[in-house]
């Protein structure tokens, strides 16, 4: 797929594309959105990239394999869901909150670190899965 | 309490982390963990007799009933003195046994393993817990049978044994089960003490059945006994250590423990002393046959296993005695006659009786003490077989109606036992010294002490019987009758019939001995009726069992994706439409579907175009598109029926499965057709019906009424509770979290599967270009 307005195109889509999926991982809470969606699409950017660069280039600029991102991912998770034991001593992932909204951020807690999680999740299952099955094909 | 069982697992860890510098003189340290124990339990002895044992409770997991709670009674401190104290010396003896072995910390860790989990049997209360412990010590004796793993018989007698004992655990949890359910406790003390007379419950029988298979498989009962005589294949400190002195009386322990509850009917005592007969004779019979030193152990101790059993059918308070000393007198001398069967095999190299002999002139201090357990097995004065065995003559001379018989029963076991005996503990040593073990030497003290210890032992209790009386046999007695027993322990009762019956045991056994001589043609004689020994036949079955589920699997996994979607559809389709046509009524309520809108018409002829294409074209990235604006089409209808959530999803699926698909595509030939037209034909016709009972489905899930209790929790309480005004992704996020946390695990899993499954990840190939 070397036609150079995909490639140059798929060079801006990236940035805007991954700055989307943060934007649909964070709105999620109170909006159509979450950290599935934002993973998907933060994938389809990877993927976009790749298609249009070929995949080295992608792993260049990912640096890492996308198979870290899992672990990352389900480690935040679990301790999302771990602090408020650790924190009140109430039940494996009750909601944690700060009490009021922080400025320019909106209110934080647990699920949202849970959400973020679940978004790297995705991000590395997906990615894992095509960059293998690409490479063997 | 709690400590001193887990000990052995806490050591059996520490060995997995640091086995490599397990060696040299901590080895021997090591025996400071099961003496330590040893200490401690005796220390608990004055408690249980006094009638106030030492009892320790922790709840485990008490929504299942699972409590770690450990109750040291006379019977469980009888077990657990011989665990701990048999213990100290296996690890002794293995030091030196096992010396420069390459796994030597893999070796010591299975044995604290096993040792933990066998005091877990005897002294945990709750029964579930029981359970755990059991199937523990089953598989700690599997690593340990299996020891010497580049030996293919090992690792099938490790087979053999894990089966067999396996399978009784299996029903022995079921079994637990069922007394849980009769009784409503799951505390084995309160079952005792709660008045239920299960003999006359409905679910006596079974319960019954469930308790005895797996009391017989574990201790090696007629005709289960097969798996102990193929586990001595293990090192012969495991032998002497799960094999005859503890593990294989875990069995006899349970029917000991449960004899309270479950004695007092015809089906226990029946079935007890007909199978511990049964197996006493025949195993008995077969010692004669054995030339292997370990093969007549293994026999004896299957024999003394089947004592025990009938002595516990018998089920008096004379017998219940004569088994409670019984199982200390044979561990005593069995377990010596094993070390000194491995000090054989160490410093002659052969364990074969009818070439050993002589080897007193070398190694006096193991035959002195081969001698000395030799007339203890046989039963003979000043020694505590004496003891034993005239319980065991008391017991049956006074069991009711059958007692001439089972007294003749019993008089004949013995006298095989006797023969195994000094076949194993005094021939070896016994008559001229030939030359092909003239090399042999004398064993360093680590293996000579322990047999010698053993046997001073048996000296010991047999000349003061009455060291035990107060302190182990009378708590042991008392946990397994009603009241409080009266006996007294004597070496000397007087001439009476049970003397005269030891002296007739004596005298035939000794006449056997002189008589007899065990060859290796007799051996190969009896090989030959394997295939027709519960052995035999299980093997069969199992063999058999094999074969069938290699055709089953053939039949099903032929290795392609197209055809476990075939058979996993028609099977679906199968069953539900069954179920639908059978049991519900059909019908459509056109009152509930909603009228459709132009652009709902549209899309839907889009689909139906799209999939047209996708069936029909000869182009594959053609068909991939058509697929895709198949899916972009159904985000659209989620969009309309307000489900942005799910179509964003849906949406971003899709657009990945068409990428993916067309990179993968990409490489292939662009025009093929791949399947001829009868297989799509079939394909076809399979997928029309799948879809029309989707639809049928769809239909009749509109004519439910919706419970919509829950949703309507979710959405009062999304923002009250969790803050969020987007029910969906609060569901996914809170109410609902733990699911999803399993989900992305689930995730992560199957790229992890993918990844390693299609095996050239980005490491791989970055490894081939250096």
């Amino acid at each position: 797929m070397n036609t150079i307005i995909l490639r140059t195109a798929s060079n801006y889509l990236l940035p805007l594309l991954l700055l989307f999926s943060v934007f649909i991982l964070l709105r999620g809470h109170y909006l159509p959105g979450g950290g599935f969606v934002g993973g998907l699409v933060a994938a389809i950017a990877f993927v976009l990239h790749a298609f249009a660069n070929g995949l080295d280039n992608t792993r260049t600029l990912l640096r890492i394999h996308p198979g870290y991102f899992m672990p990352l991912g389900l480690a935040l998770s679990f301790l999302s869901g771990l602090a408020p034991i650790l924190r009140t001593g109430r039940p494996f992932m009750s909601g944690l909150w700060f009490d009021g909204p922080l400025p320019a951020i909106g209110l934080i807690g647990s699920p949202l670190f849970f959400d973020i999680g679940v978004y790297f999740v995705v991000i590395g299952a997906s990615l894992t899965i095509i960059f293998t099955i690409t490479e063997n094909a | 309490m709690l400590l001193a069982v887990l000990s052995g697992f806490i050591f059996a860890l520490g060995l997995a982390a640091f086995g490599r510098r397990f060696k040299g003189r901590a080895v021997v340290l090591s025996a400071l963990l099961p003496f330590g124990l040893f200490a401690y339990f005796l220390s608990l002895l004055p408690g249980a007799a006094a009638g106030q044992p030492a009892v320790y409770r922790y709840a485990w997991a008490p929504s299942l009933g699972v409590e770690l709670s450990f109750h040291a009674d006379g019977l469980g401190l009888l077990f657990a003195l011989i665990i701990s104290g048999i213990g100290t010396l296996v690890f002794l003896y293995s030091a030196e046994y096992m010396k420069g072995h390459k796994y030597l910390g893999r070796f010591y860790a299975y044995l604290g393993a096993f040792m933990g989990a066998m005091l877990g049997v005897v002294l945990s209360d709750n029964i579930l817990a029981l359970f755990i412990f059991w199937e523990l010590t089953s598989l700690s004796s599997f690593f340990l049978i299996g020891f010497k793993n580049e030996e293919a018989a090992s690792r099938r007698s490790a087979l053999t044994a894990l089966g067999v004992t396996g399978a009784g655990g299996l029903l022995l949890l079921a079994g637990a089960l069922l007394l849980v359910y009769v009784t409503g406790t799951y505390s084995i003390r309160e079952m005792l003490t709660s008045g239920v007379a299960l003999p006359e419950h409905g679910l006596y029988p079974a319960v019954l059945c469930l308790v005895f298979g797996a009391a017989f498989t574990k201790s090696a009962q007629f005709p289960f006994h097969f798996w102990l005589p193929e586990a001595m294949k293990a090192p012969t400190p495991v032998s002497t250590y799960l094999h005859s002195a503890t593990m294989v009386k875990a069995g006899i322990y349970l029917l000991m423990r449960l004899s309270p509850l479950l004695s007092g009917h015809q089906y226990w005592h029946a079935t007890l002393i007909t199978l511990g007969g049964v197996t006493m004779l025949y195993a008995a019979v077969h010692i004669l046959f054995r030339t292997d030193l370990k093969g007549i152990l293994a026999y004896s101790t299957v024999a003394a296993l089947g004592i025990l059993a009938f002595l516990i059918g018998i089920g008096t308070e004379a017998a219940l005695l004569a088994a409670a000393v019984f199982v200390l007198v044979h561990a005593l001398y069995k377990a010596a006659l094993f070390l000194i069967a491995g000090i054989i095999d160490h410093e002659a190299g052969t364990r074969d009786v009818t070439r050993l002999s002589g080897l007193g002139r070398i190694m006096l201090p193991v035959a002195a003490a081969g001698f000395l357990v030799a007339i203890s097995s046989a039963g003979a004065p000043p020694t505590f077989g004496f003891v034993g065995k005239d319980l065991i003559y008391e017991a049956t001379l006074h069991a009711g109606p059958w007692s001439t018989l089972l007294t003749a029963m019993a008089i004949l076991a013995n006298m095989l036992l006797l023969y195994g005996g000094f076949v194993a503990g005094i021939r070896p040593f016994a008559g001229p010294l030939p030359e092909e073990f003239e090399k042999a030497h004398m064993p360093g003290p680590l293996l000579w002490v322990p047999p010698v210890l053993l046997a001073a032992l048996s000296l010991l209790f047999g000349l003061a019987p009455q060291l035990l009386e107060g302190m182990l046999a009378r708590p042991a007695v008392a946990a397994m009758v009603a009241g409080q027993p009266d006996f007294h322990l004597k070496l000397w009762h007087g001439f009476n019939l049970v003397l005269q019956l030891s002296g007739l045991t004596l005298a035939g056994g000794l006449l056997l001995y002189w008589l007899f001589r065990p060859s290796l043609r007799l051996e190969r004689r009896i090989g030959r009726l394997e295939n027709i020994s519960p052995k035999g036949i299980t093997e069969g079955l199992a063999r058999g069992f094999e074969r069938f589920s290699g055709w089953y699997t053939h039949l099903l996994q032929s290795g392609y994706v197209r055809r476990y979607v075939f058979i996993i559809i028609s099977f679906l389709l199968a069953l539900v439409s069954y179920r639908i046509f059978t049991s519900v009524n059909l019908y459509i309520d056109y009152g509930r579907i909603s009228s459709m809108a132009t652009y709902e018409a549209v899309i839907l002829l889009l689909m139906l175009v799209a999939t047209l294409i996708a069936v029909f074209t000869d182009s594959r990235l053609a068909a991939v598109a058509a697929m895709g604006v198949v899916g972009y089409s159904i985000c659209l209808l989620f969009v309309f029926y307000s489900a942005p959530d799910l179509a964003m999803t849906q949406f971003a699926i899709d657009t990945l499965t068409v990428i993916l698909f067309v990179l993968v595509l990409y490489r292939l030939p662009k025009y093929l057709k791949i399947s001829n037209t009868r297989g799509r034909l079939r394909d076809g016709a399979l997928a029309l019906a799948f879809g029309m009972l989707i639809t049928v489905l769809a239909l009749e899930v509109l004519n439910e009424d919706i419970n919509r209790e829950v949703g309507n929790y979710y959405a009062e309480h999304a923002y009250v509770l969790a803050r969020g005004k987007n029910i969906v992704n609060v569901i996914l996020v809170d109410f609902r979290g733990m699911d999803t946390l399993v989900e992305i695990s689930v995730l992560t899993v199957a790229a992890v599967g993918v990844f390693s499954l299609l095996g050239t990840g980005l490491d791989i190939k970055k490894r081939g270009e250096k």
